[in-house]
């Protein structure tokens, strides 16, 4: 598997504990599928819970000012972040 | 299910939910999850005690000074004296083993037992600084976790809802994950996830049975 195809697998599980939605459902996030403000259970405890667990999973650490609310703002969005951190680190 | 209650250091009664024979050989101490974990595990951590109690053993589940039905205001317990409540519930239940969820390590007297997903104190506190700053981003503010925890340090400080004083802040921020002699156990062990993770509330009954009658089964050796 590539790093990339990881990174995605590692996303669509972190979604679907965070949310509980099937994996089915997961599966089927597209770039464009909508996160932060179109999901209205996802609530600053739950992002902090989400990106804290993404630190875990992914081995990355996310600095304070590198939250915003763009990142989060669709699939494809929190994919590119992830991504440009795993290059960058 | 019965209510009971313990006397913490301090002298202030506090309630503990007991649940099969007092007379059981086998006593669990269950110490919870905290702050906005401690609301999305409740049910997980009654539902796994009722599976225990079915399995003939008894478990007592105290609330920490500060929280749930306790008068005691948050603001004045740290670390320290959330311990020696810890403490003071397993002698005054007998509790033989202890059952430690996430955080709730933190707490744990030495009895032989389990740590359910451990959670470091400074990891626990790292989350709640980081969900204030979530919030102050959305309300157009901006504030960084490190000034917060300065602040906190110093004088306290409101995290997701709650007062943490500066005691407690500040022994937060140093707490790695104790050494313990427990046995660790995962949602991956049991091919589930953690409820804690949800941004909503939810329970997974397979789960709290899982994880109880893996705990039977280590018991009974």
């Amino acid at each position: 598997m590539t790093d990339q195809a990881m990174i995605e697998n590692e996303l669509r599980a972190l979604l679907r504990d965070c949310l509980g939605l099937s994996q089915q459902r997961v599966d089927a996030f597209d770039a464009d599928t909508g996160l932060f403000g179109h999901l209205p259970e996802l609530d600053s405890m739950a992002v902090a819970t989400l990106l804290t667990e993404m630190e875990d999973r992914l081995g990355l650490v996310i600095e304070d000012d590198e939250i915003d609310g763009e990142m989060l703002e669709s699939f494809g969005a929190l994919l590119a972040f992830v991504t440009a951190k795993r290059q960058a680190g | 299910m019965h209510f009971a209650s313990y006397t913490a250091p301090g002298g202030q009664e506090e309630l503990a939910l007991t649940f099969g024979d007092p007379s059981a050989s086998t006593r669990l101490l269950v110490l919870p999850a905290w702050f906005d974990e401690a609301n999305k595990l409740r049910h997980f951590s009654v539902e796994l005690m009722r599976a225990l109690e079915r399995a003939g053993v008894a478990s007592v589940l105290p609330d920490l000074p500060g929280c749930n039905e306790s008068l005691a205001p948050l603001a004045a317990h740290d670390l320290a004296s959330w311990r020696s409540a810890a403490l003071a519930a397993s002698q005054a239940y007998g509790c033989t083993h202890v059952l430690a969820i996430r955080a709730g390590v933190n707490l744990a007297p030495d009895l032989p037992g389990w740590a359910y997903a451990p959670l470091a104190g400074k990891a626990a506190l790292r989350a709640l600084l980081r969900a204030r700053v979530v919030a102050a981003k959305e309300a157009g503010r901006s504030e960084s976790s490190e000034a917060l925890l300065q602040t906190g340090k110093n004088e306290g400080l409101a995290l997701g809802g709650y007062h943490l004083g500066a005691e407690m802040v500040a022994a937060l921020a140093r707490a790695e994950l104790p050494a313990h002699g427990l046995h660790t156990l995962t949602p991956a062990d049991f091919d589930a996830a953690g409820l804690w993770l949800r941004a909503e509330p939810d329970h997974d009954g397979a789960q709290a049975e899982a994880l109880a009658a893996r705990i039977v089964q280590d018991v009974q050796g």
